[in-house]
């Protein structure tokens, strides 16, 4: 700034004025600059807010917002700041499909990801393939690298049921009986469960002995129950929807302090609900399937804290402001990893709009390894571009004293498969 | 499991099935006898006795039992609170038309649905049973408490009839039944009837869900089965006839446990809808309905 010509002093008062208006100005029209240079990626999210799917929708939506959090203080994705857009499904798939609609047409989403129930990804696939936009599904069923689906669809969060089930079935086999009876959902999550349970467990020289196929919407089990062979070494048991803590109850009162077999649940039986429950007392020394231990186990490192912290989950599974909330722990994890690889897909592909969804994709099929990490807390996973699955470790958990305590892993090799698709091969 | 205990099972589950269903379909038929009304929301008051029961076990500190026997009580209370205004805001001003009153209770359905997602959410909660003493035969285990809804129903039952045949009230209600036009020509005020009778009928699906709740669990969306399998009752009970009803819920009921065993709940469902279809061909105002 130059001196007063006729004093030979500071700055005059008016050319002080001038130069603070011509700085706020500028600093007003800045913001705007950078808006343009920087528009926040919008990623739109499927999801089962209400629903037989809401207890599961509650925590992928906390998961979310915690790992968007993570992602925004970071920096954002590539420099750019992340919105996501939530919008409710009613974990149906006529639905499902008009919310990837609205949210690709109306909201201008860069992409789709989130759901988990099979029948809503089912429903909901074929318009996202329509749309041509990325579809990132966070739902365990053997859809994906069945090859059922398209392009655009792709599963980079969390293992599939058939290959968690492989990983599994030989410990099931050593470890507590070959005389199987199944009891699962009646529908597709259901099915993959009877046909991939049933096939390997024959491959451990064992049997399934029964399949009882129970309607997802039922709300009274007992009667189901008479089916179970009396030689049942032991019971399988996977279980979804609303009703899910009335069918274990059951099961409860059914053996009562008679004889049992052995247990084997995969955790869905028991998302979200309190072990603590009256009436689950007879789960002691039972088996359960978990994607990601709920209990905080003793060998839990550091980025498995960070992301416990993250999500505002207790050291039981519980949210730290709720004791009676418990998490869907077993799955939510899914959301958070799916958020890191859509940014990780973003910055390898230079994605910059929609134009290059394509790229993403492609970017996403050229991934591989992906190490224990603050992004992928739940373990390691090796991502196969052709099927478009993940594949990552289980963990088999026994109810000791009330909480579910870690008694065996899998290794990502325990699950792999032959694939059974090459997408990369499908047109756009 | 034999033959013996297999039977002895079904015929337990159908117990407390039919006791369920007669408490909830006698509401839905005093309300269609009395006030010719179809009510198409008395799922939802069912759906609302659970939640409201949920609120008060959550709310009351102590032994489970204190909860419960206070939901009992001031579930059915507040249902049948809000039913009495649903009749005096909404059914009264469309003059209990039928027609009209079948489309003003789906949106009332939607409307208490829609409420129940908004103020309890879409998780389901469960309610801990009073007690949790087990019956264990030598084949299965059975819970005490379902025994105790099958008591608990058959008293609230007797005290409807005795209600219902005993009291100046009920006969005040049986009055309108017969005649609108002739029992207010004698000075019954029967605006405050209809608003009672629809606070009682709503009130028993109260207490049924309130007795349920413990074995499967509050959920907004829990008024679905209940109203289908009510209005099922019902129309082959003969709409109004509350004999009929009874009659009919033990035989959906306990049809019901035994088919679903031996053979598949679907077959138990296709069966009830088929008797539906059969009475409503053969014989239209139900098997102990009268001649309209």
């Amino acid at each position: 700034m130059t001196t007063n010509d006729l004093t030979g002093q500071g700055p005059s008062r008016r050319m002080v004025l001038t130069g603070m208006g011509a700085g706020l100005l500028a600093s007003a029209a800045m913001p705007a600059v950078v808006w343009a240079q920087g528009a926040p990626i919008k990623l739109g999210f499927q999801l089962h807010r209400t629903g037989i799917g809401a207890a599961y929708g509650h925590w992928y939506e906390r998961t979310a917002q915690a790992a968007l959090k993570v992602v925004n203080d970071a920096g954002g994705i590539a420099g750019r700041p992340v919105e996501i857009i939530f919008e409710d499904d009613g974990t149906d798939p006529a639905r499902g499909a008009e919310v990837v609609d609205k949210l690709v047409n109306q909201h201008g989403v860069d992409m789709v990801f989130g759901p988990l129930f099979s029948h809503v990804v089912m429903g909901s696939a074929p318009r996202a393939g329509e749309l041509k936009v990325p579809y990132l599904v966070c739902s365990e069923g053997y859809h994906v690298a069945s090859g059922a689906l398209n392009r655009w669809t792709l599963q980079p969060g969390i293992t599939d049921v058939r290959s968690q089930i492989a990983s599994m079935a030989p410990w099931v086999a050593a470890n507590l009986g070959k005389k199987v009876t199944m009891v699962y959902p009646d529908y597709a999550f259901g099915y993959d469960h009877r046909d991939f349970f049933t096939a390997a467990i024959a491959a451990q020289g064992g049997e399934v002995i029964a399949q009882i196929a129970i309607p997802p919407t039922e709300t009274t089990f007992t009667r189901y129950l008479p089916q179970i062979p009396a030689e049942t070494e032991v019971l399988y048991h996977v279980m979804v929807g609303p009703a899910v803590l009335t069918f274990v109850k059951e099961l409860g009162e059914f053996y009562g302090t008679g004889p049992k077999p052995q247990l084997f649940g995969f955790i869905d039986s028991l998302e979200a609900v309190d072990f603590a429950t009256p009436g689950l007392e007879f789960l002691e020394g039972t088996h359960f399937w978990e994607a990601h231990n709920r209990v905080k186990q003793a060998d839990a490192g550091e980025f498995e804290t960070a992301y416990r912290a993250a999500v505002g989950v207790d050291d039981n599974g519980a949210s730290v402001s709720d004791a009676a909330d418990v998490a869907t722990y077993s799955h939510m994890f899914s959301v958070w990893e799916t958020l890191f690889v859509i940014k990780a897909g973003i910055e390898a592909s230079g994605y910059a709009g929609p134009a290059d969804r394509q790229k993403f994709v492609e970017a996403l099929e050229a991934m591989t390894d992906m190490p224990l990490s603050a992004e992928h807390p739940q373990g390691a996973k090796r991502f196969n571009g052709k099927t478009h699955q993940v594949f990552g470790v289980q963990n088999i958990s026994q109810v000791q004293g009330g909480k579910l305590m870690r008694v065996h892993q899998t290794t990502i090799e325990d699950g792999l498969y032959d694939d059974a698709v090459d997408y990369t091969t499908m047109a756009f | 499991m034999g033959f013996g205990p297999f039977l002895l099972l079904a015929l337990l589950e159908g117990t407390v099935a039919a006791a369920v269903l007669a408490l909830t379909a006698v509401g839905l038929s005093l309300v269609f006898g009395v006030m010719r009304v179809v009510n198409v929301a008395h799922g939802e008051f069912f759906m609302l006795g659970a939640v409201v029961a949920w609120f008060v076990a959550a709310a009351v500190p102590g032994h489970a039992a204190m909860g419960f026997m206070l939901a009992l009580v001031v579930a059915p209370l507040v249902v049948a609170g809000v039913a009495a205004l649903a009749d005096w805001l909404v059914l009264k001003r469309l003059n209990y038309d039928p027609e009209a009153t079948i489309v003003a209770t789906i949106g009332l359905l939607y409307i208490l649905q829609q409420s129940a997602l908004t103020f309890f959410g879409p998780t389901p909660r469960p309610v801990e049973a009073p007690f949790t003493w087990r019956i264990q035969t030598p084949w299965f285990g059975y819970s005490g408490y379902k025994l105790f809804v099958v008591l608990a129903a058959i008293a609230i039952l007797l005290a409807v009839w005795a209600f219902m045949t005993r009291t100046r009230a009920g006969l005040v209600m049986r009055a309108t039944q017969v005649d609108r036009q002739t029992a207010r020509a004698f000075g019954i005020n029967v605006d405050r009837v209809y608003a009672g009778t629809f606070a009682l009928g709503a009130g028993l699906a109260a207490v049924a869900a309130v007795l349920v709740v413990p074995v499967s669990q509050a959920h907004y969306l829990m008024g679905g089965d209940p109203l289908l399998l009510s209005f099922i009752v019902v129309i082959i009970g003969g709409l109004g006839s509350l004999r009929g009803t009874l009659v009919a819920a033990l035989v959906i009921g306990l049809g019901d446990g035994v088919i679903s065993m031996f053979f598949s709940p679907t077959l138990a469902k296709i069966i009830a809808t088929l008797l539906v279809a059969l009475v409503l061909v053969f014989r239209p105002q139900g098997l102990f309905g009268a001649k309209a």
